[in-house]
This record gives structure tokens, sequence and C-alpha cells, in this order.
């Protein structure tokens, strides 16, 4: 077990390297770069003073080098100009060059400096993720239960009726992306011109002119409540309600067909009680690793929700980051991203083991 | 000219239909899963003498659902048939009018089915999808947009990018003197364009990049994937390990990266299309080679077809270099088309290498191997023929994902044109005044909804199929 756990360490390790060379070689492209220079320096510079920026600002040289820089593995970088004033990677302005630590990157626990939210990276994508957290909470704590009473509902019986409806919610769930529902949950609840909400206005159990829910969560930030925060949850949480169901479903009928559960229905076991105590412990071992390699599409739908639903977390900094070209911002995030896809692989591993008795690692 | 209503004149007759049924449906529901909470449903045991006991409640509540959907079905229907019929789309209301519209879908729709169902026995698995509901529900969604997407000049009231002046955000069914039709059925958008015709046209764009991605992701994914099942050792690894290190990747990341204007100047694209699409040629001509090499006449006329072909278009798409200008497509929606390629390639492999490491222990397999047939033979003629159940299945989910992907890329606003009518764009067009004006960006929510589920469905459909064999 634990060489298991060791070698699959290395695996994500030798992984989240990988992954984030290829974005600092991405984010660090030529033309990208040249874009930086013109917003950090000014529009109107040549081509001259284009390449002189970005020399002066430690982005020349060879991508590998300065991917170790930005890792904190080779020396930071230093600019002497004609006035004899040393810039340099780890330096503040106007720090004595011999006072400054010579590595400064991610080992040392330097992100870097954001050039959109104009501070420190760490600290304004630390206040990102606490936003994003508790929305991912609230999701599971809605996708979860739901997604197994219904995968556990329609796999109980095969091919009832109450099977076939569910199993087509399920569908009709896994088919409708983040960004269409959300569309069609604000129109039906969020809008004063269509939907229930003029319904109930009409019916005098809400104030005229408002509606049902916000179709904004940024108050959110502040103060979560049931009415602006609903329709994000819900949003995210509908795509992956019928991905797991139907995996807790294929789970459920396979269980149900075994010869312990025949045995216990002959010896005139309830149903109820042979769901309950004989089939769900076991069928519940498979939905297991899908709820955890549900987290990479999570995050894939945070980052539309909260661009829809105008929630500044975690999501709505990668898409600034990407399309302000804000290179360090964009580094950080990815590298929280990669770490929580890899994480979350090597717990469902792992739980899958620790889950199924059947499994033993030499 | 009046502004339409959604029903027109059929809906005053058929209006309180559909609200009675949809009220008895609910009640259906209600009383069902009470019954259910409470035990009554199922039958009972047989009674002593052997007589059946008499029906549970239950089943009358699942009678009165099956019931009153139907008559919910039927009235909606009827609506849009008697659109059809009524001379004018006034009386037609927005429904009806769209209904008549979409003429040349349902023509082709019943030639399809007429003729599936009645040759279904000859037409191996896709005779079979007629067997199940599901599949062929899910089939005449599919098919449903296929034909709009290849009848879209006909079905369209107006030119999908004309500007209307005083149409901006309308409501569905706003007269449009100016406009050829003389309504703009489903509303104006934020430009006062036509959010009907513009639907109509995303299909087409939407239609046009994800079949061929998917087809691309899926020759790549099974080229590499084969070899790597099959052989397994170090090959398996590393390819394995590429795999893993792109699908770790959070897909918008990966959007945000590859698609983007600045990425274009630096030919990473053009380096990725050159690599992806040299695989369909190496699958061919290495499917050709293993199955003829006895018979070098045949081998060579096909191998030399597949090349002649092969490399033209190659030389047009992946380098916009086509001598005869036949094949090109443009760098923008190259960008697009090879990013969403490579965002699907890794997964169709992981399926592929699965699916040839159960096979490749099979008995015909080690038949092949003693009788001395090289292994890309066994690989692409015993195996990959034997695997194609899960695949085709995989194939339709797999579409219905690319679709998606290519909404996220609009809905970014990466790599389109700002002007393209496509879903992704224009629900990202919609939702800045989503709670003022919803309709602009629902339409083609619903529509990408129905296109994805569709294929879902179809491969449901498929899925249940092959399992009977």
């Amino acid at each position: 077990m634990g060489q298991f756990v060791l070698r699959r360490l290395g695996v994500m390790l030798l992984t989240a390297l990988a992954l984030t060379f290829v974005v600092f070689y991405l984010t660090n492209l030529q033309p990208n770069l040249e874009k930086l220079a013109r917003t950090e320096g000014s529009v109107r510079m040549t081509e001259e003073a284009v390449q002189d920026w970005i020399e002066q600002n430690g982005h020349s040289g060879s991508v590998l080098l300065r991917y170790g820089q930005w890792l904190g593995v080779v020396p930071g970088w230093t600019y002497t100009d004609e006035k004899g004033q040393t810039r340099g990677r780890c330096m503040e302005i106007g720090q004595d060059p011999a006072a400054a630590p010579r590595y400064c990157g991610l080992l040392q626990g330097n992100w870097g400096f954001s050039t959109f939210f104009k501070k420190p990276v760490a600290d304004s994508l630390g206040e990102k993720l606490a936003a994003t957290g508790w929305l991912m909470l609230a999701v599971m704590l809605v996708m979860v239960p739901a997604s197994l009473i219904l995968g556990v509902l329609s796999g109980m019986r095969e091919g009832s009726a109450t099977d076939r409806a569910l199993s087509t919610f399920s569908i009709a769930s896994t088919a409708t992306p983040e960004y269409v529902s959300g569309v069609v949950l604000v129109a039906l609840f969020a809008t004063a011109a269509t939907g229930i909400s003029p319904l109930l206005a009409e019916y005098g159990l809400i104030e005229p002119k408002k509606t049902l829910f916000l179709a904004s969560a940024t108050s959110a930030m502040d103060d979560i409540t049931f009415w602006n925060f609903a329709l994000p949850v819900l949003t995210i949480a509908l795509y992956g309600i019928g991905y797991i169901a139907r995996m807790t479903r294929a789970s459920m009928t396979e269980v149900m067909t075994q010869q312990y559960i025949r045995t216990a229905r002959l010896k005139g076991v309830p149903f109820r009680s042979v769901v309950m105590k004989h089939a769900l412990r076991n069928a519940l071992i498979a939905p297991f690793t899908v709820i955890m390699l549900q987290f990479p599409w999570l995050l894939n739908g945070v980052v539309i929700v909260e661009s829809l639903f105008n929630y500044k977390g975690f999501g709505w900094t990668l898409v600034q980051a990407a399309s302000n070209n804000d290179i360090p911002l964009l580094l950080a995030c990815s590298v929280v991203a990669v770490i929580v896809v890899l994480l979350t692989q090597l717990i469902s591993d792992i739980g899958y083991v620790f889950l199924n008795p059947r499994i033993r690692l030499a | 000219m009046d502004q339409l209503t959604w029903t027109g004149s059929a809906g005053t007759v058929l209006l309180p239909v559909i609200q009675i049924a949809v009220l008895a449906l609910a009640l259906a529901l209600v009383a069902k899963l009470i019954f259910v909470l409470a035990g009554l449903d199922g039958p009972g045991l047989p009674g002593p003498d052997g007589a059946a006991t008499s029906r549970a409640p239950g089943a009358f509540a699942s009678l009165g659902i099956r019931i009153s959907f139907f008559a919910a079905l039927a009235a909606a229907l009827l609506i849009l048939a008697a659109g059809a019929v009524m001379p004018t789309p006034v009386e037609a209301g927005i429904l009806g009018s769209m209904a008549v519209r979409f003429w040349p879908v349902w023509l082709a729709l019943a030639a399809t089915f007429i003729l599936s169902i009645r040759f279904r026995r000859r037409l191996g698995l896709y005779g079979k999808l007629f067997d199940s509901n599901v599949g062929m529900i899910g089939f005449a969604i599919v098919m449903f947009w296929v034909f709009t997407a290849i009848f879209a000049d006909a079905i369209i009231t107006q030119d999908p990018l004309a500007q209307l002046s005083g149409l901006k955000n309308k409501v569905p069914g706003i007269a449009a003197p100016e406009s050829p039709f003389g309504w703009y059925l489903l509303g104006g958008d934020h430009l006062a364009r036509d959010v009907f015709s513009r639907m109509v046209m995303g299909a087409r764009e939407v239609l046009k990049i994800a079949p061929a991605a998917t087809l691309f992701a899926f020759m790549v994914g099974i080229t590499l994937g084969l070899p790597a099942g099959y052989f397994g050792g170090r090959l398996d690894t590393f390819i394995s390990f590429l795999a893993n290190l792109v699908l770790a990747f959070p897909v918008i990341l990966l959007f945000y990266l590859l698609v983007t204007p600045e990425i274009r100047v630096t030919g990473i694209p053009i380096v990725l299309a050159a690599i992806l699409f040299v695989f369909p040629i190496v699958f061919l001509c290495v499917l050709w080679n293993s199955r003829y090499y006895t018979d070098p006449m045949k081998r060579n006329l096909y191998v030399g077809i597949t090349l002649v072909i092969g490399l033209w278009a190659y030389s047009g798409l992946a380098f916009n270099m086509d001598p005869l200008g036949v094949w090109s497509m443009e760098p923008n929606m190259l960008n697009v088309f090879v990013s969403v390629v490579f965002v699907n390639s890794p997964g169709v492999f992981r399926i592929v290498r699965g699916l040839v490491m159960d096979i490749k222990a099979r008995d015909y397999v080690a038949a092949g191997q003693t009788r001395g047939e090289g292994s890309w033979y066994i690989m692409l003629w015993e195996i990959l023929p034997n695997a194609r159940g899960p695949l085709i299945v995989d194939f339709c989910l797999r579409i219905g994902y690319t679709t998606i992907l290519l909404g996220t890329l609009g809905f970014f606003g990466l790599g389109v044109s700002p002007d393209s009518p496509d879903w992704g764009s224009t629900i990202d067009d919609g939702r800045k005044l989503l709670n003022l004006f919803p309709h602009p960006a629902l339409a083609p929510a619903l529509a990408l909804m129905s296109l994805v589920l569709g294929l879902n469905l179809l491969a449901d459909g498929l899925r249940e199929e092959s399992l009977k064999d």
C-alpha cells in the first residue's frame, strides 16, 4: 500500500511539473510577452522598445531557465541599467542587490505579482479560493445525496416505470451543460419578464418586480443566502447529478442481480430492508470513485457558472487572468487546478482500495 | 401587421386541453409517489386459490400518468399540425409557423423513417435501432438537427446577419415589416437580428465541426490505442502518460491557452494540426496494407488512392497550401478544430486501449497469431471490428460532448468570429441582458440541449441494442 501511494505520488509530481511547464510555455510565448509589454509599458512602444522591455524584465532567454526561476530552482534574474541601478526578480524596488535572496519562486512561497489585481498573487488567490470553496461545498451537499437517491431508486427495480422516468431525467441532465441550464434556470426563476416570477407576483406571493431568485451571485461574496446562491449551486449540481446517478444505477442494478440478494429475498426479508441493508453498501463503492473524479468537471462548471452569475471566485479569476494576460495569476490558477485534479485522482484510487476489500495491492 | 401569439387560433381550443392534461399529469405523479412510499405499488401476492389480486392503486396512478401525458403530447402536436394548415402566420401562431418553416425537415425525416423501418432487417445495427423506442426518439432528434443544418437556407426567414431597425430585443412573434417573412418568430436579439434564423443557421455551424472533430479524435485515439493496448510495455506507459497529462488539464484552461489570437502568430495550431491530421492517413494506409499486402496490385491501388487524396487534403487543411484550392480552413476554425480534437483524443485512446486489452485475450486473436498474421492485421481486422459496439456508442456520446465543448468555446468568446450564429456565442451574447430579455439566449440554449440529449438517447438505444447480440 505504502509503495503504491509513493509511486502514485511520484507520477503525480512528474505530471504536475510537466503540466505547469506546458502552461508556462504557452503563457510565455513571444506574442503574449509583447502584449504584456504593451499593456505594462505603453501601447505606442516601438518594436525595439518592446524587445528591450522584455529583456529588461527578465522575460528573455531560455524558457527552461525562466521556468526554473518561477519554480525557484534557478537564481532569479537581475538587470543593471545604464544608471547602474539593479532590478531583479527577487528584489523590491530600491532594495540593495546584495541583501536580496537569490532564489524566489514557487518553492520559496513567492507566487509572483498579479498585474490584474495589482497585488501579490497569493493574497488574491486565497480569498477567491475561499469563495469557490463555499460554492463547491454547497454543490456537493446538493449533488451527492440527490444523485445517490436517484441512482438507487432507479437501479432498485431495473426496467420499471420509475427507473425509466428517472433514467430519462439523468440523461437529460447530463445533456445540459452549465451554460444552458444556467440560462434556462435564470429565465424560469430569476427574471421579472418570463418564467414563474411574474405569475407569483400576480398571485401576490412575492413583491411585484421582484424575482424568486437572484440572477447574480455577486452579493453572495459577502453574505450567502438561499436567495442569491440557489441558482449557481443548482446549475453546477444538475450537470453532475445525471452522471453520478447513472453510475449509481449501473452499480445498483448489478448488485441487485447478485446471488445474496436473491437469497435474502427468498428468505422473506422485506424488499425495503434488502435494499437498505444488503444492496446499498455494496452498490455505493463505484459511485465513490465517480464522485471524486467529478471534481475536475466541477472545476469546469465553476468557471462557467462564476462567469455567468458574476460570482468572483476561482473560476472568475481564471477567466480574468486569461483574458487580461496576467501570466503569474494564470500560472497560479493552473497550479491550483492541476493539484486539485491530481489529488482527487489519488484519493479516488486509494479510497477505492479501502472500500473494496477484494482489491489487494501487494 | 399584428404580433403573433404563441399558439395562434388553434390554441384557443387546445391550450385549455393542455392545461388540464398537465394538471392531471402532475396529480397522477403525486399520487404515484404517495402510493410508492406507502407501499401500495406493485402487484400483491396471488391469493390461496391462485387467483390474481386486484390491481394495486399504484397501477391506476401509472395509467393516469400515461393517459394524461399522451393527451398533453397529442394536444401539443395538434397545435403544430394545425399551424401547418392555417392560411396565415397570424392564425398559425409562432409554434405553427415554425412548424411550417421546417417543412423540408419533416419531409426528410418521414422519408428516412419510412425507408429505415421498411428495410430495418437488412440494415444491421442501424436497423436494430428502430426496435428501441429510446433509440428512435434520439435518432429522430439528431436527424432533425442534421436536416435543419442541411436545409437551413430554406428554413430561415431572413439573413441571420441582417439587422432591422426598431427590433432590438423585441419579444417573440413581433411584426417585422421589412423582413421578407414579415415577423420575427422568436424575437430580435441585442443587435436586432432574427433569433430564429440565427438558431437555424447555428445548427449548421455546430454540425459542421462537431462530427468531423470527433471523427478525427477517433482516428488519433484508435491509431495510438491499438498498439498501446496490444503491445503494452514501454510504448503503452509512454502514450498513457501523455494521455493522462492532457486529461488532467482543466479543459477551459487549455482552451484559454490554445485558442487565442496570439497563439496563431506562433504557429502552434499549425504544428498541432500537422501532427493530428496525419493520423487518419496513417490509419487508412496501415489498414489497407495489412489487409492486402499479399495482393500488391490491390494494395498499391488502395494505398495510392489514400495517399493522393489524403496528402492533398492534408496540405490544404493543415498548411492551407492546397495547390488546387479545394481544401482549406480558416485559421480561426483550424484553431478551434485542432483544440477540440486534441482535447478529445486522449479519452478515445483510453477507451480503445481498454477494449483492446480485453479482446486480445480471446481465442480468435490467438488463432490469428498462430496462423502467423501480422500484428497490425490482428489489431485492425480482428480486434477493431469486434470492438465496434462500444466505439459506436462512445462516438455518439462524444459528438454530444464535442458540441458542449464548442458551445463552451463560444460562450467564452474564444476562436469564433463575433458575428457567427453558432449556439455557444449566441448564448454568450444573450446572457448579458438575460434577466430583462431571456429569449435571445433561450432559443440557442434549448437547441443545443435538445441536440445533445438526442445524441445521448441515440447512444443509449444503440448500447441497448448492441448488447442484445
